[in-house]
C-alpha cells in the first residue's frame, strides 16, 4: 500500500476499527481530501481516497463485499488493497496506507 | 408344494454409463424381481451424463447437475455397485467376470457396455503428460486446472465442444483439423465456414488441412508440431479425433469382435450369454457415437433379456446438434445427396443462417441448418418419416410456421408421432400424454416423467413450447434460468423458496445453505438478499443495512458530486401553506442549492450533504413531514388529479382516493420502485395507465390498472378489475402490492413481472376472494413493521456513524 505521492508517511490514529461497522466504512477528513477506511467481514481494515476513479463517486457509500467496493454511483468494483477497477473497468482509485494496532486504526499520510 | 422362491438369476453389467445403466432401467422396468443384478464401473462415480461433460467444461454446469445415478438409486434397486474396479476377465466357461482389484461374480447373463476410448493418435510425444483425450470427468478435471494455451486436435462434434470449454476458461485454444472443413461429417462447407467464424469470434483459432506430426515437451507437454512445419506452444493438448468402441476384454474373452463387439439384432454377442450395448458394439458392421440409438440398443437388449419380446435393432437417422451456447445447429441424415437428389438452401448471410435440404422424390433426406435451428424436430421428423412433401417444396426451407406470425418453435405443427428427443426417442405424443396425466407444470417434471430433454438439452426449448402450449398459464418455468448474480447459479425463484422452505433468516444464512462461491456476495446478490429476508419475514429485524443501496442506507438520493436529494412525501400530491413554508425556511436554513417539482408531484430538496441530513430532517419532521422514499425499492408517490373536488369533469374524488392509498401503502419495500396513480375521470390527468398500479374513476367506481411504465421501455397497464367501492380499491390494492412482492425477482419493476408471469395468472390470482383478502391481510401485516418514518429514527440518533466523519486530521 503506498500513498500516492511523498515518501514519508505521517502515521496518524484515526479512531478504532470497531467504529467502523463490518461491511461498511467511515470517512476520515484529511488536507488531501477524504479518505474512505473500510472494514471487511474477517476485520481487515483499508483505505482509499473517497473518490471512485470513474466519475469520482464517495466509495466509502459503496457496498463492500469481499475485498472490494461497489462503488454507488455506477458500480464499478474497485478492489481495497490495490485501489484498482475490476476489468473490464479500468482505473485505480488511490491507496493510503494503513495500520492497526491494538483495535487502533493508524492511517499513513502524507508528510 | 415347493415354497422356496426361484433363484434370481444373476446379471452382471460391465461398464457403469449411459448404455449399460439404461438397459438396466429398461429391465427393471419390464422384469423388477427377476435378476440378482451386480454393476462393475472403472470410474469411482455413480452413473453421470457424459454428454453434458461439455456444459460441465465450460462451466454452465457442476458435475453434481450431470450426476444421473447416484449411489441412492443403486441401494433403492438392490443393485450391487463395484465402482472404481474395472473387469479384467471373463471366464466364459464358469460364467465368471474377475475386477483388477481380484472381485469375482458369477453371472447367468453378462451385459458388455465398455464403450469407447478416444482414438489417441500415435506420433511421438503422444503419451507425454498433459495429452488427454475428452471421455470422462477425470479428463475434465484436468482441463480446468490448466492455464495458458490448449491445443485441440480433431474438429469434430467433441473437439469443437472441448475447445468452446476451454476458451470459456480463459486458455488460448487452437484447433488443428486434418480435414478441410470443420465437423464434415454433420455440415456442407458453407455452415462450416460459419461456424468456424463462429468459434473465431469465441477467440477460438482453427488451423483445417493441419496434420499433426509430433507433440513436442520434456517432463511434459509443451508444443504441438504440425506437418507444414508450424509449432503451437501448448500447456495442454487434448485428443479429440474420434473414439473406437473399447473391445480388449470382449477379444480376450475370445467373442468375436470386429471394429466393436459384434452384436446381432438382438444385442447378443457370439456367446448368447452374453449382450453388449453401447459404443462398444458393432452391429451389421456399423458403430455408433451418438446416444440417440444407445437407447434404442438399450430397449432391444432388455426385450431379450427379460425375455418380454423378440423385438430386433434397426440403426435410424440420428440427428447431430454442437452443444455449444450460442452457436445454433442441426444436422440429420444425408445432407450431400447425389445425382438423384434436389438441393433446396436458404441464406440470409446478414443473420449467419444458412439451411440446406436434401430431397430425393419428393421426400427430405437430409438437412443441415445453421445459425437458427428452431425447427429442427419438424425438419427431422420429416426425413424419419420419409413423408412426401411434394406440395410443400414451395416453403418447405421456411419451416412449418411459414406465412404465421407467432415465429414460435413449430412443435404445436408437428404430429404426434414426430420425435422431439432424438437422445432418448421421446415423442410429442408421449410428452402430451405425460403433461395431461400426471399435470406436469414445469420442464423438469417432464423431463422426469419422459427423460425428453434429459440427455444432451438442445430440446429443452421444444419441450417448454409444448408444455407452455399444452397448459397455457399453469405453465412454471424451470428453475435458475437466470441466476442471481456470480456468486450463484441458482436464480430468484429457487432462493426464495429456500428462505421460505428452510427458514433461513440471515443473509450469511442463506449463503451458507445454498452454497454461495462467494464469502459475502456482491453488490447484486446482497440487496436482492436482504430483501428477500425482509419480505418473508416481516418484523423479524432482519434488515441489513450494509446490503442496502446506498440510497436505502441514508434515507436520500446520492447525486453525482456525492451531495443527497431529500424528497418529504406529500400525501396524494397536496400540500399546506405551513409545509411550504418549512420547506422553504429549510432551503433557506441549510443553503440548499436547487429546489424542484419532481415527476411525481413532490418537492425535491437537491445539494444536501451528508452531514446535514438529520438536521434538514428535524426541521422537516418538525412541520409534520416525513421520508418520501423517493430514494427507494419502495412506494415512491401516488400521483392524483384534482378530481370531483375542483374538475367540472370529475366523477370520483382522486385526491382522497390517493392519499388513503399512500397512507396505506408509504414505507413498504418492493422489488423495485413502485409507483401509483389515481385519475379522477378517463381523461386520465394522472397518468395512471403508465403506473405500476393506476386507478382511473368512471360514473360507476373505479378501473383498477396494473403494469404500467413510462421508463425507458413504455409499457401501457393492462385492466386488472373494475370496482366500485373505495374500500375495493384499497384491498385490490394491498393484494397486487404483496403478490408484486412475493413474487416478482429484486430490481423486477411490475411490467417485466407481469410480462413473465402473464396477466392473466395475476388476474386470476387476485379475483379470487380468498386469495385476494390473505394478500391484503399479509401486505397490511407487513405494514405494521414497515411504516415508521426512517427520518425520526435518525434524527432521534439511529446509525449516526453514517453521517459523521470517523475523524478529521490537519
Amino acid at each position: 500500500m503506498e500513498a500516492g505521492f511523498g515518501t514519508h508517511l505521517d502515521w496518524r490514529a484515526v479512531g478504532r476499527v470497531d467504529e467502523i461497522p463490518r461491511l461498511g466504512a467511515r470517512v476520515v477528513e484529511t488536507r488531501g481530501g477524504d479518505v474512505a477506511v473500510f472494514r471487511t467481514a474477517d476485520d481487515r481494515v483499508f483505505a482509499l481516497f473517497d473518490r471512485c476513479p470513474h466519475k469520482a463517486g464517495k466509495l466509502s457509500q459503496g457496498i463492500v463485499h469481499g475485498s472490494s467496493v461497489t462503488c454507488p454511483l455506477h458500480a464499478w468494483v474497485i478492489g481495497l488493497g490495490d485501489g484498482q477497477a475490476q476489468a473490464p473497468d479500468e482505473g485505480c482509485a488511490r491507496t493510503v496506507s494503513v495500520r492497526v494496532e491494538d483495535g487502533r486504526i493508524l492511517l499513513g499520510l502524507p508528510a | 408344494m415347493n415354497m422356496l422362491a426361484p433363484r434370481r438369476r444373476r446379471l452382471v453389467l460391465v461398464g457403469n454409463g449411459m448404455a449399460g445403466i439404461r438397459t438396466l432401467e429398461e429391465i427393471l422396468a419390464r422384469a423388477p424381481d427377476a435378476f440378482a443384478i451386480t454393476v462393475f464401473g472403472a470410474e469411482p462415480h455413480g452413473n453421470y451424463n457424459r454428454i453434458m461433460l461439455s456444459p460441465v467444461l465450460a462451466g454452465e454446469k457442476r458435475f453434481e447437475d450431470i450426476v444421473t445415478h447416484d449411489r441412492d438409486w443403486y441401494d433403492r434397486n438392490g443393485i450391487e455397485l463395484i465402482a472404481g474396479e474395472a473387469v479384467t476377465a471373463i471366464d466364459r466357461e464358469a460364467q465368471v467376470v474377475t475386477g483388477a482389484h481380484g472381485t469375482m461374480r458369477p453371472y447367468d447373463v453378462l451385459l458388455l457396455a465398455t464403450g469407447s476410448n478416444p482414438v489417441i493418435i500415435p506420433v511421438p510425444g503422444h503419451d507425454l503428460p498433459g495429452v488427454i483425450g475428452f471421455r470422462d470427468i477425470a479428463d475434465v478435471h484436468t482441463m480446468l486446472a490448466v492455464r495458458g494455451r490448449a491445443v485441440v486436435i480433431g474438429g469434430g462434434l467433441l473437439g469443437l465442444e472441448a475447445a468452446n470449454g476451454l476458451a470459456r476458461n480463459g486458455l488460448a485454444t487452437t484447433v488443428v483439423h486434418l480435414m478441410p472443413t470443420l465437423m464434415e461429417r454433420q455440415l456442407d462447407p458453407v455452415s462450416a465456414g460459419l461456424l468456424k467464424e463462429d468459434l473465431g469470434r469465441r477467440g477460438i483459432t482453427v488451423l483445417t488441412e493441419a496434420n499433426t506430426r509430433a507433440i513436442h515437451g520434456i517432463d511434459r507437454v509443451e508444443a504441438v508440431e504440425l506437418a507444414d512445419g508450424t509449432v503451437l506452444p501448448a500447456d495442454l493438448v487434448v485428443m479429440a479425433a474420434g473414439i473406437r468402441p473399447n473391445t480388449a476384454l470382449a477379444r480376450a474373452a475370445g467373442l468375436a469382435v470386429g471394429r466393436g463387439v459384434q452384436v446381432d439384432d438382438g444385442m447378443r454377442s457370439s456367446d448368447p450369454a452374453i449382450f453388449a450395448v453401447g459404443e462398444c458394439v458393432e452391429h451389421r458392421g456399423a458403430v455408433y457415437g451418438l446416444v440417440a440409438p444407445l437407447w434404442d440398443m438399450a430397449k432391444i437388449a432388455a426385450d431379450r433379456i427379460a425375455g418380454t419380446a423378440e423385438s430386433e435393432y434397426l440403426p435410424a437417422v440420428t440427428g447431430t446438434r454442437l452443444k455449444v451456447t450460442g452457436i445454433d445447429m442441426f444436422s440429420a441424415g444425408d445432407f450431400t445427396g447425389d445425382e438423384n437428389c434436389d438441393e433446396i438452401v436458404f441464406r440470409d448471410a446478414a443473420r449467419g443462417v444458412h439451411k440446406r435440404l436434401v430431397l430425393r422424390d419428393d421426400r427430405l433426406i437430409g438437412a443441415v441448418l445453421y445459425g437458427d435451428a428452431r425447427d429442427a424436430a419438424w425438419y427431422f421428423d420429416l426425413i424419419r418419416s420419409a413423408a412426401d412433401i411434394a406440395d410443400q417444396r414451395d416453403t418447405l426451407v421456411f419451416g412449418p410456421n411459414v406465412g404465421g406470425a407467432d415465429g414460435g418453435s413449430g412443435v404445436e405443427s408437428l404430429p404426434d408421432t414426430a420425435e422431439i428427443c432424438g437422445c432418448n426417442g421421446v415423442s410429442k405424443g408421449t410428452i402430451l400424454a405425460a403433461i395431461a396425466e400426471h399435470h406436469l407444470t414445469t420442464v423438469d417434471a417432464v423431463r422426469a416423467r419422459t427423460k425428453a430433454s434429459s440427455s444432451c438439452g438442445s430440446c429443452t426449448c421444444q419441450v417448454e413450447a409444448l408444455l407452455k402450449h399444452a397448459v397455457g398459464d399453469a405453465f412454471a418455468a424451470g428453475p435458475a434460468i437466470k441466476p442471481v448474480c456470480k456468486c450463484t447459479t441458482l436464480g430468484h425463484d429457487a432462493v426464495r423458496a429456500a428462505i421460505r422452505d428452510q427458514h433461513l433468516t440471515s443473509i450469511p444464512a442463506v449463503m451458507r445453505a445454498l452454497g454461495w462461491s462467494t464469502a459475502d456476495g456482491c453488490a447484486s446478490c446482497r440487496p436482492a438478499l436482504n430483501y428477500y429476508l425482509l419480505c418473508a419475514w416481516p418484523g423479524a429485524n432482519v434488515d441489513d443495512s450494509r446490503s442496502r443501496f446506498v440510497n436505502e442506507r441514508m434515507h436520500a438520493n446520492i447525486q453525482k458530486d456525492g451531495t443527497y436529494s431529500v424528497v418529504p412525501r406529500m400525501w396524494g400530491g397536496v400540500t399546506t401553506a405551513a409545509e411550504l413554508r418549512a420547506i422553504a425556511d429549510v432551503v433557506d436554513k441549510f443553503g440548499i442549492p436547487t429546489v424542484k417539482v419532481t415527476g411525481g408531484q413532490r418537492i425535491d430538496l437537491l445539494g444536501v450533504r451528508k452531514e446535514q441530513l438529520p438536521a434538514v430532517w428535524a426541521d422537516l419532521n418538525a412541520a409534520g413531514m416525513v421520508s418520501g422514499h423517493a430514494y427507494g425499492k419502495a412506494l415512491r408517490t401516488v400521483k392524483t388529479c384534482v378530481g370531483s373536488e375542483w374538475c367540472r369533469f370529475g366523477t370520483q374524488d382522486s385526491t382522497a382516493m390517493g392519499i388513503a392509498l399512500e397512507r396505506m401503502t408509504w414505507g413498504s419495500w418492493t422489488p423495485h420502485k413502485t409507483k401509483m396513480a389515481v385519475s379522477g375521470c378517463p381523461r386520465n390527468c394522472a397518468e395512471a395507465t403508465i403506473k405500476d398500479f393506476g386507478v382511473i374513476a368512471t360514473e360507476a367506481g373505479w378501473d383498477l390498472h396494473v403494469g404500467g411504465n413510462g421508463g425507458i421501455k413504455v409499457r401501457v397497464t393492462d385492466l386488472l378489475a373494475k370496482v366500485t367501492t373505495e374500500a375495493e380499491v384499497l384491498e385490490w390494492a394491498g393484494a397486487f402490492m404483496q403478490l408484486y412482492r412475493e413474487e416478482a425477482w429484486y430490481l423486477e419493476r411490475t411490467a417485466p413481472w407481469i410480462e413473465r408471469v402473464g396477466i392473466d395468472s395475476v388476474r386470476t390470482r387476485l379475483a379470487d376472494a380468498a386469495q385476494r383478502a390473505a394478500l391484503h391481510a399479509r401486505f397490511l401485516q407487513s405494514q405494521r413493521h414497515a411504516q415508521h418514518d426512517p427520518w425520526a429514527e435518525r434524527v432521534a440518533g439511529a446509525e449516526a456513524h453514517e453521517f459523521r466523519p470517523l475523524a478529521s486530521v490537519e
